[in-house]
């Protein structure tokens, strides 16, 4: 191949050498694994890697090229992404796929991080890297193509805002179902969206640091989002609001930190974060285990959960929380992803029971 | 819940095609998880060389065929409270399923653990199939019978086209066919009316892509799927036959979740509690999807996914066969993290299949939705393109990857590419060399794109390559991609050196020499099922040139000790040697060292993590052998118990200065080389049945005048056909040396003198620093001419004289003695009239030391073992004239699986596996064996039709015991009238061919009047072999028993006609 070199360069000073792909620039940011199969086009979209540098840990990748752009007309979302661009700063992979073959893809990844501005490196031996990252937690890194100019700095996102940075500013509403949800968008992904309108509702997505509790709603969606939950203040400010104004709430991913945080509970950093499609999780007081998609350093620490809450799911790998529930009134929240795209949809049932939950308060 | 105290596990008995080594991986699995748990097994499997028929793993093995009549009389006998039908194949489960359905489990109170029969029976039956997916709206294939040219059209417009159209009731596919449209439908259907009056109407799925799950399900309704995969070769191409990798590589992220939701949906409708596998077709322009078929137990695939991922599908489907749920168990190669999760692979696995068609006569070698190959490979890399590359090497067909082969002969490329055979894939490799595009590949083979690029890399790499005519001048960079792009030094020296063949070796060195100094040099990666995500202590391990780092460390502490394993299962080399491989592995463990492991064979139980110390799952070619010794620099390499493929390794490993243990790789050497050991054996006056390596015809027809006809002919060159052959006279010689084979120089022939009516005895044996400590001499029922791998085998030997007995040991003490033997070593004699004559030696462990070994109940293995690790041991007291029981070991056949194939036994093996059984005499043990492997007592008629006149004296005896317990004999003229004259009554049946109205050989056997054909080939002349083909053939498609050699056919009628079912003894291999 006649692709120009680049170098993966990491916080601790060891450097990968590999070939560059997608957009020619030099980038720095923090650097995160996921150990998926398949699902690259939702995961770099999922704006929950905002900022990040992404390696994906499964070697071969591009193989089914890039979906079209294509607009559901019902939702005005696109139908085969998880946002309107790439979330991600870089992507690292060890064997990139040149010539994609799928009947949906209109394009190559090489040419879809080029449209966006995106560096990618391949070549890297890949599980070196995620070894090295497993035993760091956050490790920053760069990736520099040949001849490009590399960052002066180790950029750290993690300092700033970054639910800021991807959180709408306006709110939109979508579907019109009987169901009035708000989903407050710290970073959401497009499926919880459908998931929700699917399932009859009206969703009003409104800007992370928004007082939605003055809209007349019948439940409240907390989304996913990249960072550090201590970051959101004015959102789990809110939530304490909509845990006394009593109606049903559902968080997911970074929502279930803030639902816990707003609870009670306290959040830590992981020794060893979840991030792959086949994390296993125990529901409380069943024998009912689920298999789900994950992408989370942080974790929620359930001894300090007033008496009222209980943990909902547990990581049955390392014992972690992965979800709480309150004991008498209809708000839940969980660690993983029940909405998938990409991973499992095994716990998509979480759906219906928050769409339940609405039914049953409203006919209270 | 009924408290489980003792379970029967159902094994899959002998290798066939279609149901392999797989089975014993499942059971010693299954059987280890049971013993975790502190209950008592019963194991069920004639199959002696298997694992889990050894010490130590089941509590009880009974060495009797797997049918419900001897199942029910081992349970009456056990009195078990649960039996396992999960873990051998369908032999096993279609037991299971009569055992249930004659009431014989609820009779005996015996709990079915796991999946429940109902279940099986709804995944088996492929009409309850349909109607259970069609409940839960799930899509499965479906064909609709048509009478009339217009229901066809009507339902093919209702399916849409293209449809496939098959005449019902005909063999063979006659009248079948495909319609793009309702014009070619029409022609189609007429014709197709012209042979039969239904026809069936199917949506064809021609070009879909064939997608596999492995889900397994708790009694908690938990579910997870293990591993998907994705057949390289589109739908038609049954999935044993084709090229498969996991995971999926062409699924995105919608399609793979979709088909796996599905699977999940499925296995909890059906009520699965365990493993089951889930086959797709997916539609390459859509997401539209059908259900092929649901496996409801273990299968090839689930052994390939264990393997793949590291995941113990077996182990776990036990355990929850028992009543546990997947989150109450671990995963076994983290040992801290559930089971219940699904693996995440950051490799790719391919598997290859093996096929051995060139080893039959007539058999064609396209492939189709019938499974024809006896074996495969698992190849890991981390691109796709390594990955292939080390699978064509290791199915061991003289392929060196990719490229870098002998070009095979082809007329036409593009009807080669568009009608897969087993030789297809190096048909495309030609192609795109020749500047096929992808598409036009694609177009022919509807192999997916993506594929067909990454084998476009190859090329391309190649051509890079080639530019180059010294290593000095190739750029680290493309070096380096080579070696990722899975190219091996061979093919590498091949490429840029395009040194001759009798170099390549030399030059192989030297790439290796120049490669290692710019540091291009693999590194071992580790198999932990979650991508690294934890830290996993995982001794499953690959190399790889993707990658620069090492996942583990190296202890070169000189207590490491590399077991070299058999590699793919083929004819001629199988199960029998991971024994051997898995044996060695143990003593090795058991005695202070670490034990690694090098094979490549997903099937076995040498490739189970659990049983060595480090496992290499990857190639037994030099240069990686070499690559892993440079790392591990063990103590030493134990060669002699994987077959020939570590075998020859031996001169080439010592040249390198790699201890090999045991045996020296000279004397090897000396017994391997034809000439030095010939001349070996003059010295010690030992004789040898007369040979000569020839160059030319008028030196072959000059020695055949000097030892006379019959001779076997051995040509190193083989155009066409079987390699070997006997030759009877002038006319037959001259044919199949001027059809079958090329003579010169550079192909020399071994022509041997073949001695008619003499008995064949093989002796195993271990001895240490050449001394003979112990050996088994067991005896052939048939005379020589019959490969010793498809004889039916006696030991003790029962017949032979005291005289031979002592002649053979004598021989094979001074053989011992002169090659200084440290280790195994098998001998095969002739013996006629106390004249002995050597056939073959090989210093390593041979094809029956299981068998021996667990009739004699000494381990050949370990006693071998223990001697090449150094260790002090004595010669064990026990000698084969102690035994009050004989073994009798029988060869199976696959032969309905080959269509077309001639039956017939030859010098060239044909059998796909073996089972040994054991009896207080050889009538008994001879006859439990036939059974196991599917030979079914007659209760009334048989025929007989018996070849020369020797045969035919042979078959007198057994005759007039026929006659005797009032069976019809049918017999075809000759034979008719030559037992008349022996006072024997048998009704006249015409040859095939003899179409005068009279009764006919192939109607009866077609109608079923027949239970038993004897059919012994007379000499090969054109006619009557003809004849005598199509008898041997209608009686494997009618599924009637065949025997085609006298010796056996008089044993089996022998046995059966004096013994009755009383007189078969129901006991374990312990109570003997």
């Amino acid at each position: 191949m006649t692709s120009k070199k680049s170098t993966l360069i990491l916080e601790d000073g060891s450097t990968f050498e590999g070939y560059a792909f997608g957009a020619a620039r030099g980038v720095s940011g923090e650097i995160v694994f996921n150990t998926a199969m398949t699902g690259y086009p939702e995961s770099l979209t999922d704006p929950s890697y905002s900022g990040q540098i992404l390696v994906i840990t499964y070697p071969l990748v591009g193989n089914y090229g890039v979906p079209p752009k294509t607009i559901d007309e019902k939702l005005g979302l696109p139908r085969f992404f998880e946002s309107d661009r790439i979330h991600i700063k870089a992507l690292v992979v060890s064997d990139y796929s040149f010539n994609h073959s799928h009947w949906n893809a209109v394009q190559s990844l090489d040419e879809w991080l080029k449209e966006y501005d995106i560096p990618a490196i391949y070549g890297i031996d890949t599980r070196a890297v995620t070894k090295i990252i497993r035993e760091h937690g956050v490790m920053l890194s760069k990736v520099v193509p040949e001849g490009c100019e590399a960052p002066a700095e180790f950029h750290d996102q993690n300092k700033e805002n970054l639910v800021a940075q991807v959180s709408p500013k306006e709110v939109t509403t979508y579907g019109d179902g009987p169901h009035k949800v708000v989903l407050v968008d710290c970073g959401s992904k497009n499926n919880i969206i459908r998931c929700l309108v699917s399932r009859g509702a009206t969703v009003t997505r409104v800007p992370w640091d928004y007082d939605f509790t003055a809209l007349d709603y019948d439940g409240v969606m907390l989304s996913n989002g990249p960072g550090d939950p201590q970051m959101c203040r004015a959102t789990v400010e809110n939530i304490k609001k909509a845990i006394a104004i009593g109606k049903p709430i559902y968080g997911i991913c970074l929502g279930h930190q803030l639902l816990s945080i707003a609870a009670g509970a306290t959040t830590y950093k992981l020794k060893y974060g979840h991030r792959s499609h086949n994390q296993p999780a125990l529901m409380s007081g069943t024998p009912k285990a689920v298999i789900t998609s994950q992408n989370h350093g942080f974790a929620v620490d359930t001894a300090a959960l007033p008496d009222e809450w209980e943990p909902y799911f547990t990581n049955l790998n390392d014992g972690t929380n992965e979800g709480i529930r309150h004991k008498s009134k209809p708000f839940f929240s969980v660690q993983f992803h029940p909405e998938a795209t990409g991973g499992p949809d095994d716990t998509e049932f979480l759906f219906d029971k928050f769409i339940e939950n609405i039914e049953n308060a409203k006919n209270k | 819940m009924q408290k489980i105290n003792k379970v029967i596990l159902l094994g899959s008995g002998a290798l066939k095609i279609g149901e392999a080594g797989e089975f014993d991986y499942s059971g010693s699995q299954a059987l280890k998880a049971l013993k975790e748990e502190g209950i008592s097994t019963v194991l069920i499997n004639p199959n002696i060389a298997t694992v889990q028929t050894s010490e130590n793993i089941a509590d009880k093995v009974y060495f009797l065929p797997v049918t419900p009549e001897y199942v029910e009389d081992i349970i009456e006998k056990e009195r078990p409270d649960g039996i396992l039908l999960a873990f051998g194949g369908q032999t096993a489960l279609n037991c299971g399923v009569k055992l249930y359905e004659s009431g014989v489990l609820e009779k005996y109170n015996v709990k079915v653990l796991g999946t429940p029969v109902q279940a099986i029976i709804d995944t088996e039956d492929r009409e309850k199939f349909v109607e259970k997916l069609d409940q839960i709206n799930v899509k499965t294939i479906k064909s609709e019978a048509v009478t009339s040219t217009e229901d066809a059209k009507r339902v093919a417009a209702e399916l849409g086209y293209p449809v496939i159209v098959r005449a019902a009731y005909t063999l063979g596919g006659l009248g079948s066919g495909f319609a793009d449209n309702e014009e070619e439908l029409e022609a189609l259907a007429r014709k197709a009316f012209t042979y039969s009056p239904q026809l069936l109407v199917e949506k064809s799925l021609k070009g879909w892509k064939e997608v596999e799950y492995e889900v397994v399900r708790d009694k908690y309704d938990n579910c997870i799927t293990v591993c998907n995969m994705e057949n390289f070769d589109p739908l038609g191409i049954h999935t044993g036959e084709s090229i498969v990798v996991a995971p999926s590589q062409t699924l995105t992220n919608s399609e793979y979740h979709k088909l796996r939701h599905l699977a999940i949906r499925i296995i909890r409708h059906i009520g699965i509690v365990g493993e089951c596998n889930v086959q797709y077709a997916l539609d390459p322009n859509s997401e539209d999807y059908r259900v092929i078929e649901v496996n409801a137990r273990l299968s090839r695939s689930s052994a390939l996914a264990s393997k793949a991922t590291g995941y113990p599908l077996a182990f776990v489907a036990a355990k929850l066969g028992l009543g546990y749920g997947l989150h109450e168990l671990k995963n076994s190669v983290t040992k801290t993290t559930t089971a219940c999760f699904e693996p995440a692979l950051d490799y790719i696995v391919c598997k290859i299949p093996r096929w051995d068609l060139g080893k039959f006569k007539g058999v064609s070698h396209e492939l189709g939705s019938s499974m024809k190959s006896v074996g495969e490979v698992m190849a890991i890399g981390r691109t796709f393109e390594e990955a292939i590359q080390k699978g064509l090497r290791m199915i061991g067909q003289g392929m060196h990857g990719f490229v870098g082969n002998k070009e095979l002969a082809v007329k036409d490329i593009d009807a080669a590419l568009t009608h897969p055979t087993d030789k297809r894939i190096f048909y495309i490799s030609q192609a795109l060399k020749k500047g096929y595009s992808v598409d036009k590949i694609h177009e022919l083979t509807k192999i997916d794109k993506w594929f067909l690029d990454k084998l476009r890399n190859i090329i391309i790499t190649e051509k890079e390559l080639d530019k180059y005519n010294n290593i000095g001048d190739v750029p680290d960079n493309l070096l380096r991609e080579a070696k990722q792009r899975g190219f091996s030094d061979f093919q590498l020296a091949r490429i840029i050196l395009r040194c001759k063949d009798s170099e390549i070796e030399d030059y192989m060195f030297r790439i290796r020499a120049a490669r290692k100094e710019r540091g291009i040099t693999p590194v071992i990666k580790q198999i932990d099922t979650l991508a690294a995500e934890y830290p996993a202590q995982t001794n499953y391990l690959y190399v790889t040139y993707n990658g620069t780092e090492h996942d583990i460390d190296f202890a070169h502490d000189d207590k490491s000790v590399i077991v070299l394993g058999s590699g793919a299962y083929r004819i001629g080399s199988s199960v029998e040697f991971d024994w051997c491989g898995v044996n060695a592995v143990n003593t090795v463990r058991n005695n202070d060292f670490r034990a690694v492991m090098i094979n490549y064979n997903p099937e076995t139980v040498s490739t189970d993590y659990d049983m060595c110390d480090r496992l290499y799952f990857d190639e037994l070619t030099l240069e990686r052998v070499l690559d892993i010794t440079d790392l591990e620099m063990p103590h030493g390499v134990i060669v002699s118990t994987g077959g020939q493929i570590p075998n020859n390794l031996a001169m080439r490993l010592d040249s390198q200065k790699i201890r090999i243990l045991g045996t020296s790789a000279h004397d090897i050497d000396r017994a391997e080389d034809r000439h030095k050991f010939s001349s070996m054996c003059d010295a010690l006056g030992i004789d040898q049945p007369r040979w000569k390596e020839l160059t030319s015809m008028d030196d072959i027809y000059r020695f055949v005048d000097e030892v006379g006809f019959p001779v076997l002919i051995r040509p190193s060159y083989v155009l066409s056909g079987a390699a070997m052959n006997v030759v009877s006279n002038k006319e037959e010689l001259k044919h199949f040396l001027e059809m079958a084979t090329e003579v010169s120089k550079q192909y020399p022939v071994v022509v041997t003198e073949f001695i008619e009516n003499a008995k064949e005895i093989e002796i195993d044996a271990v001895a240490k620093d050449g001394e003979m400590i112990i050996y088994a001499i067991s005896e052939h029922v048939e005379f020589a001419g019959v490969h010793s791998g498809d004889a039916t085998i006696v030991f003790p030997a029962q017949k032979l004289y005291n005289e031979t007995i002592r002649r053979i040991k004598k021989i094979a003490r001074k053989i011992a003695g002169e090659l200084h033997i440290s280790g195994p070593f098998n001998m095969q004699v002739m013996a006629k009239d106390n004249d002995i004559k050597v056939i073959e030696c090989n210093l390593r462990a041979s094809r029956s030391f299981p068998f021996v070994s667990k009739v004699l109940k000494v381990n050949f293995i370990d006693l071998a073992t223990r001697i090449m690790l150094g260790l002090p041991t004595e010669a064990p007291s026990k000698s084969a004239f102690d035994l009050d029981y004989v073994g009798v070991k029988a060869p199976q056949f696959s032969f309905s699986r080959l269509q077309k194939a001639d039956p017939v036994l030859g010098v060239e093996m044909a059998s796909t596996g073996e089972v040994a059984c054991l009896g207080e005499d050889y009538y008994e043990a001879i006859l439990k064996s036939m059974l196991s492997v599917g030979y079914k007592i007659p209760r009334k008629t048989i025929l007989l039709s018996t070849g020369d006149s020797r045969s035919k004296v042979e078959m007198i005896k057994p005759a007039q015991l026929l006659q005797e317990k009032g069976y019809t004999i049918y017999a075809t003229r000759g034979t008719a009238l030559f037992l008349q004259e022996h006072g024997i009554r048998a009704q006249i049946l015409g040859w095939p061919d003899q179409r005068d109205g009279s009764p006919n050989t192939l109607d009866y056997i077609k109608d079923g009047k027949i239970e038993l054909v004897v059919n012994i080939p007379k000499n090969l002349s054109k006619d009557e072999l003809n004849n005598d083909y199509t008898i041997r053939r209608s009686a494997i498609d009618f599924n009637v028993p065949l025997i085609t050699n006298a010796r056996l056919g008089a044993a089996f009628i022998t046995a059966f006609c004096r013994l009755e079912k009383s007189d078969i003894l129901i006991k374990s291999w312990n109570e003997y």
